[in-house]
């Protein structure tokens, strides 16, 4: 049979342009909230108020795009790096359907007001039920691929890939536990602080598999790849691939500084934070130095240099990281836009960046074509989207360090020296920054989409033949 | 679900983390062994993928083997300094709280004679003071503007503090009951005894009548026989209330849920509730004795 001797590119075509949907619609969502921090008058409806909106826009661009930014590649990743088809196209395309479906019922829901209230976990229970069963699934086609492989080794992205997808599913279905009250509302089975460690065990797992683990099983492929260079270090792979995924496991209670959360878990949060710097670093290093020797192609190749000013970014994001899990800067940094920052620097420049990398060199590959329509529109889309990144970034650093200073600014009387209000004005020209940074990193998204559209239009959709057998 | 008091967990947490952190570097020794001598090409693992994915096995780069091994001995040093292995508690026998006590207490030795100073005089001596009333400025910014506003001018259901009219008493002892109690206001529903929608507008023209306002004079007497059974209970016969209960004066054009026909009809049907919480739980005596003295002079500033 001739479907035997091709991969299954269909369900990655589907995944690789939601990506792109769900990539301007999130963007989207989060330039209107960052509109509504500088003019409230933009809250028009219940529906569309900021804080129905907010956990819309991280939902979107977190599961909608980065994470139909992980199927696709990572279904694409595991069957040509197993060189067999992928297992289950059923299931497969389930997990498509399925995680389309958790994604509207996400955009329908959450402007209702339906929501747990749990931060990244906002969805209610029959969602939670359906993201499961998604899951599930996910997992079946992955790990049969794996097992059906006709290779001897598996290839280090897959790790990232198979330990993200595991996680993922442990995380959702702890945090998730809870009591269905109606078929909107629920309570989660743990109590305070109990409940408070546990969302954040989930929350800052999530950023550890979903937006860190994940994206590095597509930067072990795509950037060799691309760079057409083997990959730095094995033996640095093994190391921090250990490392990073026992470490990050301990790092959540640094969510959760100076609260009812006692000092020894807060201590452990804090130690294994910094413990995860090298970890973090070691993914860095093995993508920047897999281009030694090939330094020259970052020049006029505008996919490299969106794969490798990510993992810059990614680097800058895994120091601030821990040194933000100290105590003592984070008795600065919590709760001021500090916080904002450091996230958008992470998912702008790390998440985001490598999968639009990933995807402009993917898609062509999906329809027959050696690259995108316009490679022009590429480069353009990378200077537009790091200025924004840029200026999205310095804005939040700049507002969060001074709303920490003003918030503890005390007057020689014992006064407080600012009221909050004085701490918001001040912070109004970083809005205005900011909105700025995230129209322009919109308005890559868009260069991206005009440009998928030409390269897919009118063009045949085209699974690649399975490579013969790699020797052992 | 149920809390882990047992000593044992303590000693679960304690094992768990040291061997983790020993585990780091046992991981990180084993695979830092290898070293490239000079010239020596580093060779790929041999392994091959999709045609053309290969790996070199360059050694881990000196300077990020130690950035990490620092992390692990700087972690090492931290737990037996501060608490983190379960139950011990370190040896500097650092907590949060005490840290927190520590601030309250050095905060205490720097500004305590400032308010201790004021505590002592009389309310209206410190609200003459004008460092006291700089003082009292920012504690009412950032304890008091939230529901009165900055200037103090209130909004609809928050008094004004500055135009003379008080719900519960202007003197500077009934201020200082107010912030230090809080104040429950309670206005019931009166649709039913007033007789309906009809009868409420009837009562609101004589409401209207009692500071000259315009109004339907037959409404209002109406209005006044219901007054006068019903309202005076709690808002006198002459309409001037009463500050035992907080009932509001309706005689003098002030209105805490607005003047309006419209307003007063509704507070007449589906009742007023208002609240003031008490600050003696967040606030200490002489803060709460300065916001009075700055309470007490935006008042008298203006006028009354």
């Amino acid at each position: 049979m001739q479907s035997q001797d091709t991969f299954n590119y269909t369900v990655v075509r589907q995944f690789a342009l939601m990506t792109v949907v769900w990539g301007v619609v999130g963007m989207l969502v989060g330039v209107l909230i960052a509109a509504q921090l500088m003019w409230p008058e933009l809250n028009l409806a219940p529906w569309l108020s900021y804080g129905r909106l907010r956990p819309l826009h991280t939902n979107a661009v977190i599961f909608a795009f980065g994470g139909s930014a992980l199927f696709a590649t990572s279904y694409y990743v595991v069957q040509r790096t197993c060189h067999v088809r992928l297992f289950s196209p059923a299931l497969a395309s389930f997990t498509f359907w399925g995680w389309q479906v958790v994604i509207v019922a996400a955009a329908i829901t959450l402007p209702l007001g339906f929501t747990t209230s749990k931060e990244y976990a906002e969805l209610e229970w029959p969602i939670d039920i359906l993201i499961t069963l998604v899951w599930v699934a996910y997992a079946v086609v992955f790990f049969g691929t794996i097992a059906k492989r006709r290779t001897p080794h598996i290839y280090v992205a897959n790790w990232f890939y198979g330990a993200f997808i595991l996680t993922v599913a442990l995380l959702h279905v702890i945090n998730s536990a809870e009591i269905p009250v109606t078929l909107w509302k629920s309570y989660p089975v743990y109590a305070g602080v109990q409940d408070a460690m546990v969302q954040w065990w989930y929350g800052h797992n999530a950023v550890g598999f979903f937006l860190t683990a994940g994206f590095l099983g597509i930067m072990y492929y795509f950037v060799p790849k691309q760079a057409g260079r083997p990959i730095y270090s094995y033996r640095l792979s093994v190391v921090h691939f250990w490392a990073l995924i026992f470490t990050y496991m301990w790092a959540g209670p640094h969510h959760l500084h100076y609260t009812a959360l006692p000092d020894w878990a807060q201590s452990l949060g804090m130690l294994f934070s910094l413990i995860l710097l090298a970890p973090s670093w070691g993914g860095m290093i093995n993508g920047i130095m897999t281009l030694s020797g090939a330094w020259h192609k970052l020049r006029d190749d505008p996919i490299l240099k969106f794969l490798i000013v990510s993992l810059s970014f990614y680097g800058m994001s895994t120091l601030e990281g821990p040194l933000m899990s100290i105590k003592t800067v984070n008795a600065l940094s919590h709760y001021t836009d500090w916080t904002i920052g450091h996230v958008h620097s992470g998912a702008l420049g790390w998440v985001g960046l490598i999968s639009i990398g990933a995807l402009y060199y993917l898609i062509p590959r999906l329809y027959g074509r050696t690259e995108m329509a316009s490679v022009g529109l590429i480069t353009l889309h990378f200077w537009v989207a790091t200025v924004g990144i840029v200026l999205y970034i310095a804005a939040m650093w700049i507002a969060g360090v001074m709303q920490g200073l003003m918030w503890r600014g005390v007057s020689p009387d014992g006064t407080l020296t600012y009221t909050f209000a004085e701490s918001v004005k001040a912070t109004y020209p970083f809005y205005a920054i900011r909105l700025l940074g995230g129209t322009l990193y919109l308005a890559g998204m868009l260069i991206m989409a005009y440009n998928v559209w030409k390269t897919v239009v009118g063009q045949r959709a085209v699974d690649a033949p399975i490579p013969a057998a790699a020797a052992a | 679900m149920s809390d882990f008091t047992h000593e044992a967990w303590s000693l679960y947490i304690a094992l768990i983390t040291v061997v983790s952190i020993i585990a780091c570097a046992v991981l990180l020794k084993a695979l830092s062994t290898r070293r490239v001598a000079k010239d020596e090409q580093v060779g790929t693992t041999g392994h091959t993928w999709d045609e053309d994915l290969t790996e070199l096995n360059n050694p881990l780069p000196r300077w990020w083997m130690w950035l990490f091994y620092i992390t692990i001995v700087f972690s090492v040093v931290y737990l037996v300094l501060y608490p983190g292995l379960g139950s011990f508690r370190g040896y500097l026998g650092w907590t949060s709280t005490g840290q927190f006590e520590d601030e309250v207490k050095r905060a205490e030795a720097r500004f305590g004679p400032i308010y201790r100073k004021f505590l002592a005089q009389d309310i209206k001596q410190v609200a003459a003071d004008p460092e006291a009333r700089a003082i009292g400025q920012k504690l009412f910014l950032n304890y008091c503007a939230q529901c009165h506003g900055s200037d103090a001018g209130g909004a609809k259901g928050f008094p004004s503090l500055r135009d003379g009219d008080w719900l519960y008493g202007g003197e500077p002892e009934a201020i200082k009951t107010s912030i230090t109690e809080g104040r429950a206001g309670l206005m019931p529903p009166q649709g039913a005894l007033v007789g309906g929608d009809e009868g409420a507008k009837d009562v609101a023209h004589y409401v209207l009548s009692l500071s000259g306002r315009t109004h339907d004079s037959l409404r209002a007497s109406r209005g006044k026989a219901k007054f006068d059974t019903i309202c005076m209970a709690c808002h006198g016969l002459d309409g001037k209330g009463n500050k035992q209960i907080g009932a509001p004066n309706l005689t003098d054009n002030v209105w805490l849920h607005g003047g309006t026909e419209a307003a007063i009809i509704e507070t007449i049907l589906k009742g007023r509730k208002g609240e003031m919480p008490a600050h003696k739980d967040f606030l200490d005596a002489a803060k709460i004795h300065l916001l009075a003295a700055y309470v007490y002079g935006l008042s008298a500033e203006t006028g009354k």
